[in-house]
């Protein structure tokens, strides 16, 4: 009754060679994962597509937008959209009475010209959907359709490109869509949407005494070097290729031992009992192969001891709790060995 | 810059007492077995020389026996989840100042300078978040097929691990990687040049094992979508020849769970293609007919060329390599023999061939490719070099084995222009400067 049962065992002894009994293995496990119902696929599948499939109903004009965006959006991308502060800015530059005719910003050739969102952007749907999932920024998901819709239509009524009084909804966005000022500036003819493409640029196999210009025509000037911080310390600080020393107050600072930041927060006497090998043989309570901490506090109590017992921790010794050795623990620093003493005079 | 160089020379290292003529030998020709004899002669003549020159030259780390080997030593699970050595905390992920403007939708690099084989520690691989990261809880995660499939499916991560899975290491690389390059060297080292880059075992369901599952439509069925799960909840479009080749639905990154910046509990892997399209926790795939335009597709991740056209759904990483040392902001201590190393890759393949020049570009050596070669992997290039002390210019070129050739920046920016951010592949240089300095140049 478990037809599936032999293929699938076969497969799966084969390491699970997908391509070849992919359908075979698919139907042995049938039950692994179930159906998704109709709402679950309402509240996910949210895409809108360039030819607008996936698109709910609703509307909104720029004059309902704009209240809404000096609230949610204007901190970010500031009241005109212009704003160049914490995003890219989405609606400044140039695009002339050509470029909405023609469906190409010219400008898009000029260096000079910070590209905005809707300088590039080709297709409406993809603002629309961006802004219904992922903002406002710090509140992904949770606008209103209608309120997606007041958004996308102020936001193009900044670039001009439809009138503050335009209702968009799902019956005129494609009238939109037809006047996009760049809808025509997107290419798909590369060779980087497959793994078999055909590249554009192929480098040369020259080997020896290839004609190349070796002249140096950039490089990074000394007074920006250190605007990435202290190269000395952004690479190991021993071995056969340590960094440049960039910042010149960082002198000395590679010293791995004397750097500030590496030293932490100070532990807490437990964890520097544990991260000095002490729990090895002291435990709180209870012989373990030393005293216990608690012993050993009963003992010293109200003696001033501390520097005995430093030495004592720092030098080992034998025969005050019996015959087992304790040996020199010499690693335990100096902080932590007063740490440790003063948590044992407690 | 400093005297960091003079003061190393006091104590030079042994591979320093090479002869000039055996140091051009193998500057020119690499090392071979006579070479590497007289290499050994060389360096055990420094040995006895230093061992013999005066009783000063005793080291004190020698003769003093160290704390450590008269102590006692930590306890097991002293860190239970253990982390690097106090002495490698230079070693870590870092943002490039002024790259953006807020750190949620942002880069932190991996430092490529500093790491070996072709395995990059998950707590160093690259970050690029769009709308920040979250920790998910695995328990409520799910994942949803649907579309263009006969029956649209949601999966529990206890679903997804108990499906046959399968391991595969390969790079992740961002399409912007190298992005600040394209006009002028703008970054010191190859942390910030390169490291948008990483390499790890990644483990999980094949997508075309669950795209059977669900019945996909494969008359009509031309793309994927995937979507994330986070506040961006991201998408991608995705071919459906790469997604029923080698894609994987991974929650496994190099033995463990991914790391939330990584997208724990679910990120799509998409061997070859740039990184923006392996989206992180990943909670839907939906199967179509048309490409989606996302906003990673069409406001970004477009590659803008020289007419003002903008290339959409630019996705393969063509073939790329770079020397990670020595490299930008690095200091050679001492001349003779130096290891060269560094990383090739290449998106639609494995690496066949990585070549080496000292003299930017004039003449070319082949380099080891340290193994495994595996396909869409990071492969690990050395070669070796006798260094003069003058002025060196260091670059590699990978050669894949569709046969293409990484392109020098000359070549690659007369076709794209400069501006066209994503997709930068070409040939880096370091130069190496008589002090022992290397900085980040480009070349006419």
């Amino acid at each position: 009754m478990f037809s599936w049962v032999k293929p699938l065992s076969g497969v799966l002894l084969v390491s699970v060679s997908v391509s070849t009994a992919a359908s075979d293995l698919a139907e042995g496990i049938a039950d692994i994962g179930r159906p998704a119902t109709a709402a679950e696929i309402a509240a996910w599948d949210i895409d809108v597509r360039p030819d607008f499939k996936g698109l709910p109903a609703g509307s909104g004009t720029a004059e309902e937008g704009e209240e809404l965006w000096l609230e949610k959006c204007a901190f970010c991308h500031g009241d005109f959209g212009d704003s160049n502060e914490v995003f890219s800015p989405l609606v400044l530059g140039s695009v002339t009475e050509d470029d909405m005719e023609s469906g190409r910003v010219a400008a898009l050739t000029d260096p000079a010209v910070v590209r905005t969102t809707l300088m590039k952007v080709s297709t409406l749907s993809t603002i629309w959907d961006y802004i219904n999932r992922a903002m406002p920024w710090n509140a992904p998901k949770s606008l209103e359709t209608d309120e997606v819709y007041a958004l996308v239509a102020y936001l193009l009524s900044l670039g001009y490109v439809i009138e503050p009084n335009f209702e968009l909804s799902n019956e005129t966005i494609e009238d939109v869509q037809a006047i996009m000022p760049n809808r025509n500036g997107m290419t798909t003819d590369h060779g980087l949407w497959s793994v078999d493409g055909t590249p554009d640029v192929v480098g040369s196999d020259c080997v020896s005494n290839c004609a190349v210009d070796t002249t140096v025509t950039s490089s990074i000037p000394a007074y920006a070097m250190n605007a990435h911080g202290n190269l000395a310390d952004q690479v190991r600080d021993y071995g056969p290729f340590p960094g440049i020393v960039t910042d010149p107050d960082a002198e000395g600072s590679t010293d791995a031992e004397g750097s500030t930041d590496r030293v932490a927060a100070p532990a807490s006497p437990t964890d520097l009992l544990a991260s000095n090998g002490c729990s090895a043989c002291h435990q709180q309570q209870g012989r373990l192969i030393g005293p216990s901490f608690a012993e050993i506090r009963a003992r010293y109590a109200g003696q001033d001891q501390a520097r005995y017992l430093q030495q004592k921790i720092r030098q080992g010794g034998s025969g005050v709790w019996g015959s087992m050795a304790m040996p020199a623990m010499a690693q335990v620093d100096d902080a932590a060995l007063e740490i440790i003493v003063s948590w044992l005079s407690e | 810059m400093t005297d960091t160089y003079e003061r190393a020379q006091l104590r030079p290292a042994p591979e320093s007492f090479l002869d000039p003529k055996l140091s051009n030998e193998i500057a020119a020709d690499g090392v071979d077995e006579r070479r590497r004899g007289l290499l050994r002669g060389a360096l055990a003549t420094a040995v006895a020389g230093m061992s013999g020159a005066s009783v000063a030259a005793d080291d004190p780390d020698i003769v003093n026996v160290p704390a450590w080997s008269r102590s006692l030593g930590k306890s097991v699970a002293t860190n239970p989840y253990g982390l690097p050595s106090k002495y490698e905390a230079n070693i870590i992920r870092r943002q490039s100042p002024g790259l953006t403007q807020t750190d949620q939708a942002s880069v932190a690099f991996t430092p490529l300078q500093s790491m070996f084989g072709m395995i990059t520690p998950s707590g160093l691989h690259f970050e690029r978040h769009h709308q920040g990261w979250v920790d998910i809880d695995p328990r409520r995660h799910r994942f949803m097929i649907n579309g263009m499939v006969k029956t649209p499916l949601v999966f529990t991560m206890e679903d997804l691990m108990r499906l046959p899975s399968v391991s595969r290491i390969h790079f992740i690389e961002c399409g912007a990687n190298t992005a600040l390059e394209w006009g002028n060297s703008a970054v010191p080292t190859v942390q910030y040049t390169h490291g948008m880059l990483s390499g790890s075992e990644f483990t999980g369901v094949p997508l075309s094992l669950l795209l059977e599952r669900a019945g996909y439509d494969r008359k009509n069925a031309t793309v994927i979508l995937a979507e994330g799960a986070d506040g961006s909840s991201m998408t991608r479009t995705i071919n459906i020849e790469n997604a029923l080749d080698d894609v994987l639905v991974a929650y496994g990154q190099n033995g463990e769970m991914l790391r939330p910046e990584n997208g724990y509990p679910l990120r799509l892997v998409v061997p070859g293609v740039q990184g923006v399209s392996w989206v992180k926790w990943l909670r839907r795939i939906e199967v179509g007919d048309a490409p989606y335009a996302a906003k990673d597709e069409t406001s970004h991740y477009v590659d803008l060329m020289p007419d003002g056209m903008q290339r959409q759904y630019t996705a393969i990483q063509e073939a790329k390599s770079v020397i990670t040392s020595p490299s930008g902001g690095q200091k050679m201590l001492s001349r003779g023999y130096c290891c060269i190393t560094g990383l090739a890759w290449s998106g639609r393949g494995s690496v066949k061939k990585v070549e080496v020049s000292t003299d930017g570009g004039r003449n070319w050596r082949e380099a080891r490719l340290e193994g495994p070669v595996l396909p869409k992997a990071l492969t690990r290039f050395n070669i070796d070099w006798g260094w003069d002390g003058r002025e060196a210019l260091l670059q590699s070129r990978v050669t894949d084995s569709t046969g293409y050739t990484q392109p020098s920046r000359p070549a690659l920016t007369a076709v794209r222009g400069t501006r066209s951010i994503y997709h930068n592949n070409a040939i880096q240089t370091w130069r190496l400067n008589p002090s022992g300095e290397v900085e980040n140049v480009q070349l006419g």
